[in-house]
């Protein structure tokens, strides 16, 4: 089954930390993705660029509406993702709780519509 | 539709049957179905018209001789049409021929393995709310309508419904795996287990005259799952514990009310009345459970049961290591009950005062307010200080608070007993 791991974070979070604890953080999301690939369970990932670059798009009557900023307006916004590929949601959340963002902030674990053959 | 004289007879018969295989063997048919499926309402759906199939046919070909099996057959072929038909999006080709061998393949075993315990976990998975995990159990593995249920939990059937439909859902969607769990993680996830089943015992208990019928038997039902538990995983110790505690409790119900249907506290109880077989057996497991080594909440809250039968059968003191044991309860569970217990415990030691400073330590717990149980024990913590206006107004809100008319009663009686 896949599921993707939604990594949320307060974004100042990462600025307030200092450059060795930034080097480790970076080393740490490096081991992980590492172990999930020895794994071969990743199937992508991504870091998000931070919601200052990010566009909303609606199509309302036909017309696009777009507007400056991410969709939902709160202190966490999702900062990056994995898709993996596992046996079962107790894999899911057993490699969700090792990944670096679900320390500082929270992962959601959402399973994936499977294809038909 | 009428029968004649003997088929009536033949009728009776077999639906006496069914019903026996159906309290026997419901919820290992449910499980090992929903464990192959990971669809516990397909695997419900499929057994229920099994049922309903078995009480057409039997009546007139005659009971089978091994019942588990005709109804495992039916249902099987049910799940597998069911699958065919509507599954076309979520399940690859490849994937419905799998799953169609895997039942053919275990159907052919003459006993039907059990996969209840798997099943259990499925359903305390802590990625289902924590709210309906009892119910849930209740349902899946015993059988219980939704109406049932919602009484025992005070909510209404379609409510009840509707939470039970979506998680079972979610079992589904997220791919919750039916399995006992690891070494490492079963101690954990076996207390989620142990807590909804404690959930459900706890809810027929709210009733402990046994007048109300569809809780009375909650209580025998969820005795019945932690016994099974203790059955399939009788080397865990908080499974033992579970039984344990809910046979002391299971011990005493004769006597907590008495011949005019008036409450009668623990410590004005006559043991005579107590069950001294249950209690017998409740000491055994805890005995056997300790020399496993590993304590836990449910051997503590045993073990504190046990304490108490000691004390009223001797007539010895021993509160302080009543205090000991809700100390190690409370370092465990830290939950505003054990707080309150192990006040009234110290009351008996260092008396009420130490007391009410001990409770005060919770009193800012905004689910106190309420809570019956607090308001009492202040009342009575207050009355033994001399503070008889106070504990007159705690009494007060207790008795606001209390369901049980015959423990409303009891509480006005010390409320009037105070001198003014």
């Amino acid at each position: 089954m896949q599921y993707l791991l939604m990594l949320y974070a307060e974004e100042a979070g990462w600025n307030k930390l200092t450059k060795a604890e930034q080097e480790q953080g970076v080393a740490a999301y490096r081991a992980y993705t590492e172990a999930l690939t020895k794994a071969g369970v990743l199937k992508g990932s991504n870091r998000l660029q931070p919601t200052s670059a990010a566009t909303t798009v609606r199509v309302a009557s036909g017309k696009p509406q777009v507007l400056d900023g991410p969709y939902v307006e709160s202190k966490e916004q999702i900062g990056g993702y994995y898709l993996i590929d596992v046996a079962d949601l107790d894999a899911a959340i057993s490699w969700a709780s090792r990944c670096p963002g679900a320390s500082h902030g929270v992962v959601e674990v959402r399973p994936t519509w499977s294809m038909p053959a | 539709m009428s029968f004649p004289e003997g088929d009536a007879q033949a009728h009776d018969d077999v639906r006496k049957t069914a019903d026996a295989v159906a309290r026997r063997s419901y919820g290992k048919l449910v499980a090992f179905l929903a464990a192959r499926t990971r669809d516990v309402a397909a695997a419900e759906d499929a057994l229920s018209e099994a049922f309903a199939a078995a009480l057409a046919d039997w009546p007139v070909r005659g009971c089978p001789e091994n019942p588990e099996g005709w109804l495992l057959t039916v249902a099987r072929r049910k799940v597998i049409d069911m699958f065919r038909g509507r599954r076309r999006h979520e399940l690859a080709g490849e994937q419905l021929r799998v799953l169609a061998e895997g039942l053919d393949a275990a159907a052919t075993d003459v006993q039907i393995p059990d996969h209840r315990l798997a099943l259990m976990f499925a359903c305390a998975h802590p990625a289902i709310d924590a709210a309906v995990r009892a119910p849930l159990i209740l349902q899946v593995v015993l059988g219980l309508d939704a109406k049932t249920i919602a009484s025992a939990f005070l909510t209404s059937p379609a409510a009840m419904s509707k939470r039970l439909g979506r998680a079972k859902d979610k079992i589904r969607q997220a791919g919750i795996p039916f399995s006992v769990p690891e070494r490492e993680e079963l101690p954990d996830r076996l207390d989620t287990v142990l807590d909804a089943i404690y959930a459900a015992f706890t809810e027929g208990w709210t009733d402990p005259g046994g007048t109300d019928v569809a809780r009375r038997d909650l209580t025998e039902e969820a005795m019945f799952l932690a016994r099974l538990v203790t059955e399939l995983l009788s080397a865990e110790p908080e499974a033992l514990g579970l039984l344990a505690l809910m046979l002391h409790a299971e011990a005493r119900r004769h006597a907590r009310r008495n011949r005019h249907g008036d409450y009668v506290p623990l410590a004005e109880q006559d043991p005579a009345l107590w069950d001294s077989q249950m209690i017998d057996e409740a000491e055994a497991l805890l005995r056997r459970a300790s020399a496993l080594g590993s304590i836990g909440r449910y051997q503590l809250e045993g073990a504190l049961q046990s304490a108490h039968v000691y004390r009223c059968r001797t007539g010895r003191a021993n509160w302080a290591e009543v205090v000991q044991l809700y100390d190690a309860l409370f370092g465990l569970v830290g939950s505003p009950v054990v707080a309150i217990n192990r006040a009234l415990a110290i009351a008996e030691v260092h008396g009420a005062s130490t007391a009410l400073a001990a409770m005060q330590e919770v009193a800012a717990d905004g689910r106190l307010a309420e809570y019956q149980p607090y308001w009492a024990a202040r009342a009575e913590l207050l009355a033994k200080t001399g503070a008889h206006a106070e504990a007159r107004r705690a009494y007060e809100i207790a008795i606001g608070l209390e369901r049980d008319a015959s423990v409303r009663r009891f509480l006005q009686l010390r409320q009037s007993a105070l001198a003014p």
